[in-house]
C-alpha cells in the first residue's frame, strides 16, 4: 500500500488595528450598528476616489519585516474584480503581482525541533462588507461597517507536512502579530481568518498532487481538525484508485466534515489590473529603515533573551512568550524583585489557571505584576507558606487588593514563633497518643498525621519546616 | 475677441466671464440681471437644442440675490463671484440629480459635491444646471444620452459633439456664461470644435476628478468650456490644484493663468506634426487650421514641421484602455445599493443580469464587453498590457516633438459637425471622430480647442494647441494671441427661438 504525506500551505487574513478604514477616514471599531461607520468612498458611491491609508502600508512592511520578506522598493495596487452585493465597487482593491513584501520564512518548533516555514508574500487590500440574511425574509440586508477595513493577506509555501505543523504555523505567526500589534486577531470577531489548501502524494514524491482548499474555519484547532478530517479523506479516495478534484471545501465545525463549496470549473476570472486611482507605492530605505527601528522584539528573540538573563528552563521562556501580554506581565514582575523562576511557576500555572477558569485573559488581570511580585516576597521572607499564598493569590485575583493588605487583615501571617508552635504541638502529642506510639515505635511516616493535625490547629498558618523540627525533637 | 465697448448692446448671457465681473462689481449689471437673461435665453431656445437635463432656477436667482448684496455691501467677491455656471451631469452635486444621463442613475441624488463643485462654489459661482451628455460620457455625438438629443445650436439638425455636448451647446447658445466638460478622449475639444467655442482639457492630474463619475480613471480631466480663452484662464485659476481626496492630482503649483494672456508669439517654435493632416481630414478643415497656422508665423512665431509617429495607433490603444477602466467602474451599479434596479428579478445574480441589461444604453454594454475582454485571463497581455506599453510610446512622441518646438498646432475634429443619425449604426465611424484628440489623453498633456474658422455651409471650425505636461500656461499662451490675431471676426449661431410659453 503507497504511504502519502500531506502538503499543506496556508492563507491568512487580518484586519490590521489602523483607527481608520484603507481608502477613507471612517472608523474601523469592531461592533456598531450597521451602515453607521461608512462614507461615499467605502460605499462605493458614483465619482469617490480611494486614498491610501499609509499606516495600513507600515503594518504590512513590519510584518513582512517580522516575516524575514523582502520589501518591495515599488509596489501597486489593483483591482480584483468579482460581483458580490458585500462588494460595494464590485471590485476590491488588491494587490497582484508587486505585493508590498514577499519571500520570508517563519520558524515553527515541533516536537522540540525548529522548522522554517517559507513565506510566499504579505499584501495589503481591503476587506468587504458582511451579507446578513434575517431568518425567514425573501431579502438580504448588507452591512458596509467593515467594507475597506485594511486587511493584510500573508500566503505561506506549501512546506507544512501535518495538521500540527499546521497549527503550530498559526500559533507562531499570531504570536508574531500581537508582538508587533498590528492586529487584535481575535478570530471570533473575524479579525483572523485562516484558509488551508493541502493536498496528499507519495512518501517521496517531488510532485504536487491536487490540492483542495478548506474554508469557513473558525479556530486555530479548526484547522488542525479540518486538516486531518481532509487528509483522511484525500486518502480513502487515492488509496481506492480515486483522483481528487480541485475544489474549495467548507468546513463544518459540528458535524466534523470538509464538504464542496465550489470546484475549479466554477472559478472566478479576477481580471486583476493596476488601480488606476492610486498612485505607486514608492517605499524608500529611509521609510524602511524607520519601521526596522520601530520593530519591538519578536518572540524568538525574546524567549532566548529570558533564558539568558533570568536563567529560566527553555519551555518556561517559550510558554511566557508565545504571547505579548503574558511576556510583559512576567518581565514587569521580575523587574519588581520576584524571584525569576518563582514568578514563571505562578504567572504559567496558578494565574494561567485562575485566568481560563475566569474566562478572561491577561490584560484585564485584577493582580498587577508588583503585587505579584509582593506576594512572592512575603513567601521568600516567611511572612506566609507556600499553601497560604494560593488563598491570598485566589484573593488578590478577585478584589486586585494587596497581598499585605489580605495577609494583615486576615491575620495570615505564618507563626514562625518556636514556642507557640511548641504549646500547640504538646496539645496535639497529648490528644493523639496512638500515632505517637507507633512514631516512636519506628514507624516514621506517622509523623506526617501529626504535622497535619498542628497546620490544622493553627489554620494553615505555622511553619511547616519549624513545626516538623520541633515535633521531631519532642517525639524523642 | 469680444469688445467690451459693445458690451452695452449685447444682451448679458452673450458677455463672458470676466466682462461680467468688471460691469457687475462696477455696478453697471446686477448679478439677477445676467442670471434672468441666461434663463430667459434656456427658455427661449433650450426647448430645440436640449443641452440641459436640469435647470438649477430657484437656486441660482436666491445665490444671484445674494451676490447682490454682496456687490452692495462692498464685501470681498470671489474669483467666480456671480458667474453662472453650467455642469456637465456627470459631476456629482448634492442639488438636483447627477445622472450621467443614464436610467441606471436617474433619480439618483449624490451626497456630496464633486471637488470643481466646490470651488467654483467657494469662489462665487452660479451654477444654472446640468448639462446632456452621452451616457457615462462614452460617446462624441450626445447622441447616446438615455434622455434627449442635444442639437447643435448653428444648425439643429446636426450634433454638437461630445460627450460634454450639453455642456457645448449651452455655451455656443449663450444659455450659461460657462460650463464644465469631462474629456477622456476628446469630449470637451471635439465639442468645443463642432460648436464654436474655446474648451481645454488640463494636463493629467491638474484638476482633482474627485467628484467626477469614472469612466475612464486614468484618462479622465474636468475642464472649462467657455466663450474665450481668458475665461478659459479664469476657469482654471479657480478649479486647479492638488486634492487630498484625489491621490492622482498633482502637487504642482497653480500659476494665474491670466497672466500670460497678452503676450505675443515672438521667439515660440509652434510645431506641425504632419500625421494630423493626411487621409480622412476634411478639405475645408485642413485649410482652415492650415490659415491659422500662417496667421501665427505673421505674428512672430517660427513653424516646423514635427512627427508623431504612433498617432495611428491612437484609437485602437485608447479602446482597449479606456473601456477595461470602464469594465470595472461601471460594474458598481448593480441595483444594489442606488440608482435603477430591475423589479423582477429572482435572485442575486439575475438581479445583476436584469438590472444591466435595461439600466445600460446599447453603446455603454458595447464598451462594458470590450473592455471586459481586454481584462479576461489570457488576453489581457495581448490587449490591456501592450496598449499600455503603447501609452509609453505616446508620452514619448510627445516628448521628442516637445524636445523641438514649444506647442503642437494641429486640428480638433477630422470634420465640421455632422448629422444626428448620421454615424448611430457604425461605432468605427464614430470613434474616428476622436482621432486627433486622444492622442492628449493617453499621454496625459494639456490641450485646448477653439475656433478657428467656419465651413462654407458657416459650421464652426476648431483647431487645437497642445503643449508638454504643466504647460497649461503655454497653450493658453499661443490660443491667446492667436484670438487675437485670427483675422476673422466670431459669428454667434443663427437661432431663431420660440419663446416658451
Amino acid at each position: 500500500m503507497v504511504k502519502y504525506e500531506a502538503v499543506i500551505g496556508l492563507e491568512v487574513h487580518v484586519e490590521l488595528l489602523t483607527r481608520s478604514k484603507a481608502f477613507c477616514g471612517c472608523s474601523t471599531a469592531f461592533g456598531a450598528p450597521p451602515n453607521s461607520q461608512v462614507c461615499p468612498v467605502c460605499l462605493g458611491m458614483p465619482g469617490v476616489l480611494p486614498v491610501l491609508n499609509s499606516l495600513a502600508v507600515e503594518y504590512v512592511i513590519m510584518t513582512g519585516l517580522a516575516l524575514n520578506c523582502t520589501i518591495s522598493k515599488r509596489s501597486k495596487l489593483d483591482r480584483k474584480n468579482y460581483f458580490y452585493p458585500d462588494l460595494p465597487k464590485n471590485y476590491q482593491i488588491s494587490q497582484y503581482d508587486l505585493p508590498l513584501t514577499a519571500g520570508g520564512f517563519l520558524e515553527i518548533e515541533i516536537d522540540g525541533s525548529r522548522k522554517r516555514v517559507g513565506i510566499t508574500r504579505v499584501h495589503l487590500e481591503e476587506d468587504t462588507g458582511k451579507n446578513l440574511h434575517p431568518e425567514g425574509a425573501s431579502y438580504s440586508q448588507v452591512d458596509f461597517n467593515r467594507c475597506g477595513v485594511p486587511l493584510m493577506e500573508i500566503v505561506s509555501e506549501p512546506d507544512m507536512r501535518s495538521p500540527q505543523e499546521a497549527y503550530a504555523y498559526l500559533e507562531s505567526l499570531k504570536s508574531i502579530l500581537e508582538y508587533l500589534e498590528v492586529s487584535d486577531c481575535n478570530m471570533e470577531e473575524g479579525s483572523l481568518r485562516a484558509e488551508a489548501n493541502v493536498s496528499l502524494r507519495p512518501v517521496g514524491s517531488s510532485e504536487y498532487g491536487t490540492k483542495t482548499e478548506i474554508k469557513n474555519v473558525n479556530s486555530f484547532k479548526g484547522v488542525q481538525k479540518a486538516l486531518e478530517y481532509e487528509i483522511e479523506r484525500q486518502r480513502q479516495v487515492l488509496s481506492s484508485g480515486g483522483t481528487i478534484v480541485q475544489e474549495t471545501r467548507m468546513w463544518d465545525e459540528e458535524k466534523g466534515v470538509t464538504s464542496i463549496m465550489r470546484s475549479k470549473e466554477r472559478a472566478h476570472d479576477y481580471r486583476y489590473f493596476p488601480e488606476p486611482d492610486l498612485v505607486p507605492v514608492v517605499v524608500d530605505d529611509a521609510w524602511v529603515g524607520r519601521i526596522k527601528q520601530m520593530l519591538p522584539e519578536l518572540p524568538q528573540a525574546r524567549q532566548e533573551r529570558l533564558v539568558a538573563q533570568y536563567g529560566i528552563p527553555a519551555y518556561d521562556a517559550q510558554v511566557l512568550t508565545a504571547s505579548k501580554a503574558v511576556a510583559d506581565y512576567y518581565e514587569q514582575c521580575v523587574r519588581n524583585g520576584a524571584d525569576p523562576k518563582a514568578a514563571s511557576n505562578w504567572v504559567m500555572g496558578e494565574l494561567q489557571f485562575l485566568l481560563k477558569e475566569a474566562g478572561t485573559d491577561i490584560t484585564r488581570c485584577q493582580i498587577k505584576p508588583e503585587s505579584l511580585a509582593a506576594m512572592l516576597k512575603l513567601i521568600e521572607d516567611g511572612t506566609i507558606s507556600g499553601k497560604i499564598a494560593k488563598t491570598v493569590f485566589e484573593e488578590m485575583f478577585r478584589t486586585g487588593r494587596t497581598p499585605a493588605e489580605i495577609v494583615r487583615e486576615r491575620g495570615l501571617q505564618q507563626i514562625t514563633d518556636v514556642q507557640e508552635i511548641g504549646s500547640v504541638i504538646d496539645k496535639v502529642i497529648k490528644d493523639n497518643p496512638e500515632p505517637v506510639e507507633s512514631y516512636r515505635r519506628g514507624k516514621t511516616k506517622a509523623i506526617a498525621f501529626l504535622v497535619g493535625q498542628v497546620m490544622k490547629a493553627t489554620k494553615g498558618k505555622a511553619n511547616p519546616e519549624l513545626v516538623n523540627k520541633v515535633l521531631e525533637e519532642k517525639l524523642k | 475677441m469680444v469688445r467690451t465697448g459693445k458690451s452695452e448692446t449685447r444682451e448679458p448671457s452673450a458677455l463672458t466671464a470676466h466682462e461680467l465681473r468688471g460691469l457687475m462689481q462696477s455696478g453697471k449689471m446686477t448679478c439677477t440681471e445676467v442670471v434672468r437673461a441666461v434663463f430667459e435665453r434656456i427658455d427661449r431656445f433650450d426647448q430645440q437644442i436640449k443641452a440641459y437635463l436640469y435647470l438649477f432656477r430657484e437656486t441660482a436667482l436666491e445665490g444671484a440675490a445674494h451676490v447682490d448684496e454682496k456687490i452692495k455691501r462692498g464685501d470681498e467677491l470671489g474669483a467666480f463671484e456671480g458667474i453662472p455656471v453650467a455642469l456637465k451631469d456627470n459631476l456629482c452635486t448634492r442639488e438636483g440629480e447627477t445622472t450621467c444621463a443614464s436610467r441606471m442613475l436617474k433619480g439618483f441624488r449624490a451626497p456630496y459635491d464633486a471637488t470643481v463643485v466646490e470651488r467654483l462654489a467657494n469662489a462665487g459661482a452660479i451654477f444654472i444646471g446640468k448639462t446632456n451628455l452621452d451616457e457615462f460620457a462614452m460617446g462624441s455625438s450626445t447622441e447616446n444620452s438615455a434622455f434627449q438629443v442635444t442639437a447643435n445650436p448653428w444648425d439643429l439638425t446636426r450634433v454638437p459633439g461630445g460627450s460634454s455636448g450639453g455642456s457645448a451647446a449651452a455655451v455656443a447658445a449663450d444659455e450659461t456664461i460657462v460650463a464644465l466638460g469631462s474629456d477622456t478622449g476628446g469630449s470637451i475639444r471635439q465639442p468645443a470644435a463642432l460648436c464654436g467655442i474655446a474648451g481645454l482639457k488640463p494636463t493629467y492630474g491638474r484638476v482633482s476628478r474627485y467628484g467626477l463619475v469614472a469612466f475612464a480613471s486614468s484618462l479622465d480631466q474636468i475642464g472649462p468650456m467657455t466663450k474665450d480663452v481668458e475665461d478659459l484662464a479664469l476657469m482654471m485659476t479657480v478649479i486647479s490644484g492638488k486634492d487630498p481626496r484625489d491621490s492622482t492630482s498633482a502637487e504642482v503649483p497653480v500659476p494665474d493663468y491670466a497672466s500670460v494672456l497678452d503676450r505675443d508669439l515672438k521667439g515660440m517654435k509652434l510645431g506641425v506634426p504632419r500625421e494630423y493632416f493626411g487621409e480622412g481630414i476634411d478639405a475645408e478643415v485642413r485649410e482652415s487650421v492650415e490659415r491659422a497656422i500662417d496667421r501665427m508665423r505673421e505674428c512672430g512665431a517660427e513653424i516646423v514641421q514635427v512627427s508623431l509617429p504612433n498617432t495611428k495607433y491612437g484609437i485602437p490603444v485608447y479602446y482597449i484602455v479606456a473601456n477595461a477602466e470602464a469594465s470595472a467602474n461601471l460594474a458598481r451599479y448593480d441595483g444594489v445599493r442606488y440608482g435603477y434596479r430591475a423589479p423582477d428579478a429572482s435572485d442575486t445574480i439575475s438581479m445583476y443580469e436584469k438590472t444591466k441589461r435595461s439600466g445600460f444604453g446599447a453603446e455603454v454594454k458595447r464598451r462594458i464587453m470590450l473592455g471586459t475582454y481586454a481584462l479576461s485571463s489570457g488576453y489581457y497581455d495581448a490587449y490591456y498590457l501592450k496598449a499600455q506599453k503603447v501609452r509609453t510610446l505616446f508620452r514619448r512622441d510627445f516628448e521628442n516633438a516637445f524636445a523641438v518646438c514649444d506647442a503642437l498646432i494641429v486640428p480638433t475634429s477630422p470634420t465640421p459637425a455632422f448629422r444626428i443619425g448620421e454615424k448611430t449604426d457604425d461605432p468605427l465611424k464614430m470613434y474616428l471622430s476622436d482621432v486627433y484628440t486622444i492622442s492628449a489623453n493617453l499621454a496625459g498633456v494639456p490641450a485646448l480647442a477653439m475656433p478657428c474658422g467656419y465651413s462654407r455651409e458657416g459650421l464652426p471650425i476648431g483647431l487645437q494647441v497642445i503643449a508638454k505636461p504643466f504647460g497649461e500656461l503655454t497653450v493658453l499662451r499661443v490660443a491667446s494671441a492667436y484670438e487675437r490675431h485670427r483675422g476673422f471676426s466670431l459669428r454667434k449661431p443663427p437661432l431663431n427661438g420660440t419663446k416658451a410659453n
